[in-house]
């Protein structure tokens, strides 16, 4: 450890004030602090220092991303390999997968970062830790075959104008990994939706079925999986989106370091709940829309509203602050992400909207939950006034 | 007698009405007609006072009509003749114009002209008049004119009307330029209705240019918001070089 330490002051002694590199310095911190905690102290004031700061924080979080990331690997190369062999081994299909996920990674990483780095030096701040996550959120939930220079667009138009043109980190209305995904689907449609995209290289192959499960609804064909296969995540989708399973351990783990908040995780499942119950018994008088009498359990495990709820609603940036504010902005992203599932069949997954949409509204939301607080307690006190009078 | 006295009271007004007028067309005459002022009136709105990224008119055609450059420029010149005669128009009316029904006024001056301007393009650019479709109606309610008008030409004589009027026409067109580029480039790979990136075919195999690399065109480009974006980014830019326009928080 002591030897680390040596090493890297040793590295940084051309960083420091008034020394050549000076104007690099915040791409040598970045590092240092990435691996060490400050050992900043509070000047005035009674402040204790917590030694979890940002980016202990958002290593949480990636740590959490792992099991939902390895499960994707494997689904991606495994999607792929049943569709041309018989037996499919572990190992083989990992391989597969990390050849098509990882220099997506790699890509996502190198290009927002490299920004973020820019903007530390150009603006002489230090680097902003939020790309950790959003850096690998965004390949999670891209389909496994676009374009590496697709990924890279998405990023810079996400850490661009989705994050610095507002600030940076901790400034960002919208979530950047999310505005990433939307560039994506709105410019490369044809890469990012349809039947072609989700099963790697289906569209070469023949009589492949690559499409996904809320696409096979949209169209009115059969569904081949069970609420299993759909729980387990054995099913065609983006990288990382697939199984519900991984991704509750992920969330597990949110939700014991208390990173990510459990009342945007519960009321955002409970919000797509209610939804696709209600819809459910609407669909009796509807018999052909397959959306709507698909059942309300299986609404919340297929396609990507548990990630979507677990990893990106739950950004403290973008979502609501206040607890009531919390249930509010997590039901309704549940609910609306369900109502555009089955209303609007252009959008065959509606919890990348409905994130985006309830990030926009979160600070309402905030607001009036603060203004019915302070009501509340306006009237207790004029009520104590009265009583003591 | 009586008749007398009247015509020396008429004559006395109207010597002063002269004398207005001559005071008044002096002091308009006393510069050069490309004066250091007058310039200015053509250059600030080009980047100081641009309609579009510091005054936040007009955005409504900005966003409506920059899918193509061919578009843009045409609208932008269309803008232009319509704001730089309305404007002259008004200000030759200003102290004729009751100031309670002045915003009729300017309705029915810019309707005027923009009706004229409609003819034209439909007589000489007619795909192009029906690509702009509703939108050179809608020059009418341009917030660019109509503020204009309100702002400038009710106040100022003719000729610095008729510039204010062309410099305005000449900020918004430069923005709408600028986003039309990046949009029809990156949109649809072409400029001027030119395949300047190559060509896209069936397959990669029958591409040509970047197409035949995998580029594919940027889908968002063609839709509203990101003219809104690129105006964001305009703004952007513009105002971190030009540190005077940024607000105090």
């Amino acid at each position: 450890m002591k030897w680390i330490r040596q090493r890297l002051d040793k590295i940084k002694e051309p960083f420091s004030k008034g020394k050549k590199y000076e104007k690099f310095a915040p791409a040598i911190n970045a590092l240092d602090t990435f691996l060490f905690v400050p050992n900043h102290t509070t000047q005035k004031g009674a402040h204790v220092r917590d030694a979890v700061d940002l980016k202990r924080v958002m290593i949480t979080v990636v740590i959490a991303l792992i099991p939902a990331l390895i499960f994707g690997i494997w689904n991606a190369g495994y999607q792929y390999l049943s569709q041309i062999q018989e037996q499919v081994g572990f190992w083989e299909a990992m391989g597969e997968g990390a050849i098509k996920v990882l220099p997506m990674v790699a890509v996502s990483y190198a290009v927002g970062l490299g920004i973020e780095f820019a903007f530390a030096v150009f603006r002489g701040h230090e680097v902003n830790e939020g790309y950790l996550v959003t850096g690998l959120l965004i390949p999670m939930v891209m389909p496994v075959d676009i374009p590496l220079w697709m990924v890279a667009v998405s990023v810079v138009f996400a850490v661009l104008i989705g994050k610095e043109a507002f600030g940076g980190t901790g400034m960002n209305i919208l979530n950047p990994a999310l505005t990433a995904r939307a560039f994506a689907f709105f410019a490369y449609p044809t890469y990012m939706s349809g039947n072609g995209v989700w099963v790697s290289e289906a569209s070469e192959l023949d009589a492949v079925s690559g499409e996904t499960i809320l696409g096979k609804l949209a169209a009115g064909t059969d569904v081949p999986y069970n609420t299993m296969d759909m729980f387990s995540g054995l099913i065609p989708g983006s990288i990382a989106e697939t199984s519900t399973i991984c991704i509750l351990a992920g969330a597990l783990l949110l939700v014991l370091t208390k990173v990510g908040s459990w009342r945007i995780i519960v009321s955002g499942f409970l919000g797509a709940a209610c939804m696709a119950f209600i819809f459910n018994l609407l669909g009796g008088s509807y018999p052909n829309n397959d959306l709507m009498n698909f059942p309300w359990y299986n609404h919340l495990v297929i396609g990507g509203l548990a990630f979507g709820v677990v990893f990106m609603a739950t950004d403290p940036v973008s979502a609501a602050q206040t607890y009531k504010g919390k249930w509010i902005y997590g039901f309704l992203i549940g609910l609306f992400a369900v109502m555009i599932r089955i209303f609007n069949p252009a959008y065959p997954e509606g919890i990348m909207l409905a994130i985006l949409l309830m990030n926009v509204f979160a600070p309402t939301i905030d607001h009036y939950v603060i203004q019915g607080n302070i009501k509340k307690r306006k009237k207790r006190v004029k009520a104590q006034v009265k009583t003591a009078v | 007698m009586a008749q007398e006295n009247n015509n020396t009271q008429m004559s006395e007004k109207e010597a002063k009405k002269k004398e207005m007028i001559l005071f008044l067309s002096s002091s308009e005459e006393k510069e050069s007609f490309l004066s250091k002022q007058n310039l200015k009136l053509l250059s600030d709105p080009l980047n100081d006072d641009n309609p579009i990224t510091v005054q936040v008119l007009g955005i409504c055609s900005a966003l409506a009509i920059t899918v193509q450059l061919q578009a843009a420029v045409v609208m932008s010149l269309a803008v232009m003749v319509v704001m730089a005669f309305s404007n002259m128009i008004i200000s030759l009316m200003r102290n004729l114009i009751p100031s309670r029904i002045r915003i009729i006024v300017q309705l029915v001056v810019v309707a005027a002209l923009v009706i004229l301007v409609d003819q034209v393009l439909k007589a000489f650019l007619y795909d192009l008049s029906k690509q702009l479709s509703v939108f050179v109606g809608l020059i009418i309610t341009n917030c660019i004119v109509m503020g204009r008008l309100e702002a400038f030409a009710l106040g100022n004589g003719i000729y610095k009307s008729f510039l204010d009027g062309i410099g305005n026409a000449a900020g918004y067109g430069i923005i709408l330029v600028i986003v039309a580029f990046f949009r029809e480039l990156l949109g649809s790979g072409k400029l001027w209705g030119i395949e300047v990136l190559g060509h896209k075919g069936a397959t990669m195999a029958e591409s040509t240019g970047l197409y035949a690399l995998g580029y594919e065109n940027n889908g968002l480009m063609l839709l509203a918001p990101m003219a809104l974006i690129i105006v964001g980014i305009v703004i952007w830019i513009q105002r971190s070089r030009n540190r005077k326009l940024i607000e105090e928080a």
